[in-house]
């Protein structure tokens, strides 16, 4: 069961915890605490799980750029698709929120949803926004997408006094597998087309995007990663399959 | 259709049932010397202006949209007249469960200044001559028109409009009216329309006035009591027909078809497509005062939004919601020209959405894409009415 705020990690630290304290047979005051803590946390997985029955479990993306924006914040979705995220946003942080997306359908969906959007490709749709009128400009699942990244990026800088990108990790350890010892495109779960069919114009790496941001000045505040086993966090360039960055301009050089 | 959305509203919209007989009402103001003063600097006065409403005005006044129409509409927008079994001109979209669901809001609709619909135009009687105006009716324009009908919302007890909606010339008007009057509208939705007419647009017009003005039977504008200007006037209309299709629309409408399937007359309407231009200029002279179509198209030419100011002061007062519609084979009202609503929006910080709705009909589509118009216009009112309806916890 996946966590609404993505607070399992914490969680299961501290119930490894408790399986190393040697319990007396007369409860101390120390085993009462954790047995307690214990409890409640147990009690309130329950309560999520209960409250999350028949609901789709949220994106692991979506939970992290949740974490990352601030409550009544401005927000603009480049290439915001249906609006899932987007009215997320708007539900879980009052947020004002504006999307742009290209397909048709995609559009009708968010108009449903209540949300403002423009149909419009990114490419060339963000010159009439002030700059930093947004606190956010979301890039996510979408910069490899665009006909021009680095444009894309330096206008969502402009407009957005952060913005947030995610993006598939293309030097994930399966792809690298796949193109060394298949000599095939590789087709793994953050980058399911093939290639007479992706939508995805451009392939990077988590390390080519570090690489941009400090040729850029551009600061990473915020980063986060995701995959499926235990070492995404320790080498993402390797592990990781979808990389999240906060980033902003450096106004302080 | 184009599109391929599945709508949950689809079944609703097949279910929907027509507003019913309605019944068309007269507003008269301006009478003198309280005329009404228009752009051009000219008095004007008495006007009537004829309107009708479907659906229930709420006791808190905040359900109420004003349709607008386009240059050969009126005010006759839904339902039927008592003995008549043509629906008004947007019925599909005006009724109890349908886009502009009468259940839920109070719309109105009123034929524009200048018309020949029950409203005063140039073929109404001139209260100083006892005679139809005829060139004698001042010159209108948009604002001109807005203004007129600001009168009829006052008199209707509506501070402020839930929706001001339009298509074409409509859109100008609901453009005009957050304009005019922010204060007064809630939210807007400008439908295959423009900030300003194009040199292509007043172009087009020149060519239908100058087909009327060379018809003998014009006489200056002075043909009241005599015949009028048929032939000029279905010329004019056979042109304004060709822009409002489309070169994939007429394909797929009339093809090359022929009548008897040979060649035979010498410059009689033989190919399907002239026989339907012919068939639609000879309605329209039934039903349309060709004096109104010169001042109305002109109106429409003189329509510039941003009128010596620029567009960011125009639009800087305006906090309505806005929900743009354009339509890709539209080349009368292109694309672009939607996009420049949308461009100046987003610069004034208005929220607002913009759907390109992939159509073949050309500008005509306003009147006929009334799937995904439906869709976008009802879920757009509900949350301008209602608030933010994000409903994807529920899913």
């Amino acid at each position: 069961m996946q966590s609404k705020f993505g607070l399992n990690r914490t969680r299961m630290t501290q119930i490894g915890r408790i399986s190393t304290d040697p319990c007396a047979s007369v409860p101390s005051v120390k085993s009462v605490f954790y047995h307690t803590i214990f409890l409640s946390v147990l009690i309130e997985d329950a309560w999520r799980c209960l409250n999350d029955i028949g609901k789709k479990p949220l994106r692991p993306d979506y939970s992290i750029i949740l974490d990352w924006i601030k409550n009544d914040s401005s927000v603009l979705d480049l290439g915001c698709h249906d609006g899932e995220l987007l009215s997320l946003i708007v539900k879980e942080k009052n947020a004002r929120a504006q999307g742009i997306e290209i397909d048709e359908q995609a559009i009708y969906k968010c108009v449903e949803l209540g949300l403002s959007v423009s149909h419009q490709d990114i490419d060339n749709g963000l010159s009439e926004y002030g700059d930093e009128s947004f606190d956010y400009v979301i890039l996510n699942q979408s910069i490899q997408q665009v006909k021009k990244p680095d444009v894309v990026l330096k206008e969502a800088l402009r407009v957005g006094k952060e913005v947030i990108v995610g993006f598939p990790n293309f030097a994930h350890y399966r792809s690298r597998f796949q193109i060394f010892f298949r000599g095939r495109t590789p087709l793994t779960p953050s980058l399911p087309y093939e290639w007479f069919e992706t939508p995805n114009l451009h392939f990077l790496s988590i390390s080519d995007f570090r690489d941009y941001c400090q040729k850029q000045d551009i600061r990473i505040k915020k980063s986060a990663f995701i995959g499926n086993n235990a070492f995404y966090g320790l080498l993402p360039n390797l592990f990781a399959q979808t990389g999240l960055f906060l980033i902003s301009k450096y106004l302080s050089r | 259709m184009t599109g391929t959305i599945v709508l949950e509203s689809l079944q609703n919209v097949k279910l929907a049932q027509s507003i019913g007989p309605v019944g068309i009402r007269f507003f008269t103001f301006a009478s003198s010397p309280d005329e009404l003063i228009l752009d051009s600097g000219e008095k004007l006065g008495p006007i009537t202006l004829a309107y009708e409403t479907y659906g229930k005005l709420n006791a808190q006044r905040t359900n109420a949209i004003l349709v607008l129409h386009a240059l050969s509409g009126d005010a006759h927008a839904a339902g039927f007249y008592s003995g008549d079994d043509k629906p008004g001109w947007w019925d599909e979209m005006i009724g109890p469960g349908k886009a502009f669901d009468t259940d839920k809001y109070f719309v109105i609709c009123s034929n524009v200044l200048g018309g020949c619909k029950g409203t005063t135009g140039p073929s109404s009687i001139n209260p100083a001559t006892k005679w139809p105006y005829g060139l004698d009716f001042p010159t209108i324009t948009i604002k001109d028109m807005v203004k007129a009908q600001k009168h009829l919302i006052d008199h209707l007890g509506i501070e402020k409009l839930l929706c001001v909606v339009g298509g074409s010339m409509g859109g100008m008007q609901a453009l005009q009216w957050a304009a005019l009057y922010p204060e007064m509208v809630h939210s807007v939705i400008p439908i295959a329309t423009t900030l300003k007419h194009s040199p292509q647009q007043i172009a087009f017009n020149e060519v239908g006035r100058q087909a009327i003005m060379s018809d003998p039977d014009w006489k200056g504008g002075n043909y009241y009591g005599g015949a009028p200007p048929s032939k000029g006037l279905v010329v004019a209309r056979m042109i304004g027909h060709i822009t409002y299709m489309s070169d994939t629309s007429m394909s797929e409408k009339f093809g090359r078809r022929i009548k008897n399937g040979r060649i035979q007359s010498r410059f009689e309407a033989e190919f399907e497509v002239e026989r339907y231009l012919h068939y639609h200029g000879d309605n329209f002279v039934k039903r349309f005062d060709a004096n109104s179509y010169l001042y109305i198209t002109k109106a429409l030419d003189y329509f510039d939004l941003s009128n010596g100011k620029t567009l960011f002061e125009v639009f800087k007062g305006i906090r309505a919601k806005f929900l743009i519609m354009a339509f890709k084979s539209d080349w009368l009202y292109p694309t672009y020209q939607s996009k420049d609503i949308l461009k100046i929006c987003k610069l004034a910080g208005i929220e607002a959405t913009y759907c390109e709705i992939n159509s073949t009909y050309g500008h005509d589509a306003f009147l006929l894409e009334i799937e995904e118009e439906t869709h976008l216009v009802r879920h757009f009112l509900k949350k301008v009415f209602n608030g933010y309806a994000v409903q994807i916890w529920s899913k």
